[in-house]
């Protein structure tokens, strides 16, 4: 099993998703972003950060790199693409996911943990969740209010391709972190193999880290091919 | 020449020292060399005589101060370098700017020791905040912090923040940044004879010219004209950088690193030669400009961020350029070392400036003669009056008041996390604890320094924050190291403010050999003054610890039916405490004594009793004093507690004391804990037992009762209504 991390320039949690994929038993390997060719590997990373500085847009630049194309084809292939934070930023911009994340409602960037209810567990990602679980995940973003337009959103909710949303701890009313649209925190392609999301689950992987609702995430990639 | 030389500042005696040493007049480009360079930001002219006395050995240590930053040595070939830098001035006049690029500064220091960073801290003082300059500033600075910080994805996971009037015309920004290298990878600023120096990075603007000497001095009325003094961060410039630097390292290409920071590249070569023992020969035709007809002051002395100076090995030049290539960056031999020891800078073909590098790296110093302020004195011996408060009120004002209130509003602004080491999150610990991936390590980091403390007793107070950021480190768990010193003063030229400098400095030299814990790396800033206020004398102490990152504590109570002891006296003082400030508006008396003994067998003793794992609750009674670290114990789970306070009055529920620290132990362990405390002769008590929704005191007076929510949101709300409001 092996994945390829893209190496956005500005990226900066490149480590951390090859950290967390190794801890699962996968083979990680950092991807230059002007590489063209993403032959031999079994998923794609898009890690978090600040691609190209995220000038003009989160993401939009990255958008438009080499590596990209590859990754569109990659996708189309029916092969995995995952995209945390940046990366689900990079995938909107890219046109490989639908809608858009705007600037938090607070208007600054966020890092705390927050309550992700699992909705479906019908997909690699989250086939190691019951469905309805709330995870404790960190997210890290100034830019991650999800957007869509109402047919969009419509077509996301009635074919089921919201795999992540926001929902309280406890029993905490303020537990939308960003004003995303239907407490959205992750989607993924109608094929099922392409998700964006914004919380962090690479970085919940260890008990020193005080947090390991993510590890399952990376453990379910492994059974999807030993499947 | 003189009469320029007295335009731009450079005091007469200094313009005769430096005639002496070139044996002629300089010249213009010259001049300005030695302005920037003699400044007291470069050169420590007030404060180096002092700082030689403080100690500076230690068994872990690798690298003292002199470098871009200190070295300890932390285990299985581990090593972390740290340094503290201030940025004040600039972010008196452009707080975001100048808080992003007082991060980025101190990120290339760490960088250039071969060390990658992996956390930040940040020490903050304001003014008052219901003033609005003041929430204008903090906002400014936290919002350029995290500008900074987030997007080069170097977590902020801790610092501490204070409000006083001392200032409110004088904000201070001192950021701290820790690094984790592996020994042999060690870098110094070195070069050997007959060597390129490349420059890499962003390209050289008009931005920032002499900061360094604008941050010597005293900030005037007029703040606009001083804008072109502010530099202007790029944190995506600042990663490539950082990458391609330590990529360069790894692949063992270059034999020294040194950043461009304050007085640009005349400070960076001239100090690389100097400590080679060599010359340096700059072809500022060389070197990549992003403006056309720069001067050759302007290359000299501009402080564009994001640019590094490396030394390849031989034969290691092209490797070098490649990878700085593939990262889209500049990377140009724009020097080359020499024997004569001199820096010459040459300019379309003519040598525009020669000065010895010692001329330039060795500054005269000054000895003065201080004395204390009266007005100090008068404050500090004013006796405390009787005071009348219904304590119930009292906590949940103290919980609300403007330094003691919950710094989470700043802190979630921070990515905390990048980099998957943060083992104990802001907020969770008295210290932040980073895991080093690999081992069973941690890092333990904390910085500490207490306003009120200091103001009313300089050298008590340095004393306190050294031992206050020991203590929160031991208390979750580490072993102190070593400490890094941001000294922050006002003008050593005034005999008080030469005072209050010497006596900062030997507050520390006590406390630091007491404790057994070394300087390594620092900062001075002075003339933090306006209008012939100084601010308080203000050491900001970083200490860096080593732990077993499994055997840390955390503060909150995490299981009902433990039972809760208290290292040290029940009893506070009132001198120089935040009830006191609350209750009468002032700040005055002496601040609480300090036995140094007691201190290190405190620390000792918790280290101990963590080390083995009878407790993982532990936390030091600080500011606000027992109730106050009591409701704080209560946060992070909502676990309560009820305790009994024997001793009577607001000394016992909310004075302040060192060598004190709270934790839990489960029932059936509590007498090997307190035969640990008894067999080192450590006071302790008893005082209570965990759980419940509630924090319930029994006093002499009368049983005191809080539920959990009431000082949960009275602690919450006040800081994140100043941010967002």
């Amino acid at each position: 099993m092996r994945w390829a991390i893209v190496r956005f320039p500005g990226a900066n949690c490149d480590e951390d998703a090859r950290f967390a994929l190794e801890k699962a038993g996968i083979r990680a390997e950092f991807v230059w972003h002007t590489e063209r060719d993403l032959r031999g590997f079994d998923g794609v990373f898009l890690p978090g950060g600040f691609s190209y500085g995220d000038y003009l847009r989160a993401g939009a630049l990255a958008a438009k790199s080499p590596v990209m194309e590859a990754v569109r084809r990659f996708a189309e292939e029916g092969r995995y693409v995952v995209g945390v934070c940046n990366g689900f930023q990079i995938l909107t911009e890219a046109g490989l996911l639908p809608g858009a994340l705007l600037a938090n409602l607070n208007l600054h960037f966020t890092c705390k943990e927050v309550g992700v209810r699992v909705e479906r567990n019908d997909l690699p990602f989250t086939r190691l969740y019951p469905r309805g679980q709330v995870l404790r995940l960190p997210i890290a973003h100034g830019e991650g209010r999800y957007y869509a337009d109402p047919e969009t959103l419509a077509r996301l909710e009635g074919e089921g391709l919201v795999v992540f949303r926001y929902a309280p701890l406890k029993d905490e009313a303020d537990y939308n972190p960003n004003g995303s649209l239907h407490d959205i925190a992750g989607i993924v392609s109608e094929k099922g193999n392409v998700l964006g999301m914004m919380p962090h689950p690479e970085r919940a992987v260890d008990e020193v880290l005080g947090n390991t609702d993510g590890l399952p995430f990376f453990l379910g990639l492994v059974k999807e091919v030993a499947r | 020449m003189e009469a320029l030389a007295k335009e731009i500042g450079i005091p007469e005696g200094e313009y005769r020292e430096i005639v002496q040493r070139l044996g002629r007049e300089p010249n213009r480009v010259e001049l300005l060399l030695f302005k920037v360079m003699w400044s007291e930001h470069c050169a420590y002219k007030n404060s180096r005589p002092l700082l030689k006395a403080l100690p500076k050995e230690g068994e872990a240590v690798l690298q003292g101060p002199g470098e871009n930053a200190g070295v300890v040595r932390v285990g299985e070939g581990w090593a972390v370098a740290f340094k503290i830098e201030s940025h004040n001035h600039p972010s008196a006049v452009e707080p975001f700017q100048g808080a992003a690029t007082g991060v980025g500064g101190i990120l290339r220091d760490i960088m250039s020791m071969g060390a990658r960073p992996i956390a930040l801290l940040d020490s903050l003082r304001f003014g008052p905040p219901e003033e609005a300059r003041s929430r204008y500033l903090l906002k400014g600075v936290v919002s350029g912090i995290a500008f900074y910080g987030n997007a080069i994805g170097v977590p902020t996971v801790g610092g501490d923040l204070y409000f006083h009037e001392g200032y409110r015309e004088n904000p201070l920004v001192n950021a701290m940044c820790l690094g984790l290298l592996r020994e042999e990878h060690l870098k110094r600023s070195r070069a050997s004879l007959g060597r390129p120096i490349y420059y890499a990075g962003a390209k050289t603007g008009r931005d920032g010219i002499g900061g360094a000497a604008f941050a010597s001095r005293e900030l005037k009325e007029e703040k606009a004209e001083d804008r072109p003094a502010v530099q202007v961060g790029d944190p995506f410039l600042g990663k490539l950088l950082m990458e391609a630097t330590l990529e360069a390292i790894e692949l063992d290409l270059v034999e020294g690193v040194q950043d461009m920071g304050a007085a640009g590249l005349t400070s960076s070569l001239s100090e690389l030669a100097h400590k080679s023992g060599l010359g340096v020969e700059l072809h500022l035709d060389l070197v990549p400009t992003r403006e056309e007809g720069m001067t050759p002051e302007e290359l000299l002395l501009s402080e564009s961020q994001e640019r590094m100076v490396l030394v390849p090995k031989e034969g290691k030049e092209k490797a070098l350029e490649e990878v700085f290539g593939r990262w889209g960056l500049d990377c140009v031999p724009v020097a080359r070392t020499i024997p004569e020891r001199v820096f010459r800078v040459l300019f379309r073909g003519e040598v525009v400036a020669e000065v010895p590098t010692e001329a330039l790296a060795e500054a005269p110093t000054y000895v003065r003669v201080g004395r204390e302020d009266p007005e100090v004195r008068r404050l500090r011996e004013t006796p405390i009056p009787p005071l009348e408060a219904d304590p119930q009120e009292v906590l949940r004002r103290l919980l609300a008041s403007p330094n003691l209130a919950s710094r989470e509003a700043v802190y979630e602004r921070y990515d905390h996390q990048v980099g998957t080491r943060t083992a104990l999150l802001p907020g969770k610990g008295d210290a932040a604890v980073l895991w080093i991936k690999g081992t069973r390590l941690g890092v333990a980091a904390k910085v500490d320094q207490n306003p009120r403390y200091s103001r009313l007793h300089p050298r008590l107070g340095a004393m306190h924050a050294l031992a206050e950021a020991c203590r929160n480190v031991s208390v979750v768990g580490a072993k102190p190291l070593a400490y890094t010193d941001g000294l922050n003063l006002g003008s050593p030229e005034t005999p008080e403010g030469y005072h209050e400098l010497a006596e900062t400095i030997a507050g520390l030299k006590e406390a630091s050999e007491a404790l057994g814990v070394p300087v390594v790396s620092g900062n001075v800033s002075l003339y933090n003054e306006s209008g012939g206020k100084r601010i308080p004398p203000t050491a900001m102490v970083g200490v860096v610890g080593v732990l077993e990152v499994d055997k840390r504590a955390e503060m909150g109570f995490r299981r009902p039916g433990e039972v809760l002891l208290l290292i040290g006296e029940e009893r506070g003082e009132l001198g120089a405490s935040e009830v006191l400030y609350l209750l009468t508006g002032k700040e005055f008396g002496h601040p609480p004594r300090l036995d140094l003994g007691r201190e290190k067998a405190v620390q000792e003793a918790i280290r101990d009793l963590i080390q083995r794992g009878l407790t993982r609750t532990a936390h030091d009674v600080a500011e606000g004093g027992l109730l106050l670290a009591l409701a704080e114990m209560t946060f992070p789970y909502g676990v309560g507690a009820t305790v009994e306070v024997r001793e009577e009055g607001l000394e016992a529920l909310f004075g302040e004391a060192p060598s004190r620290v709270l934790f839990t132990v489960e029932k059936t362990r509590l007498q090997e804990a307190t035969l640990l405390l008894e067999e080192r002769g450590l006071p302790y008590r008893v005082l209570g037992e965990t759980g419940g929704k509630s924090l319930t005191v029994l006093t002499p007076g009368g049983v005191l009762e809080w539920s959990l929510e009431e000082l949960l949101s009275a602690w919450k709300a006040p800081l994140r209504e100043v941010l967002d409001g």
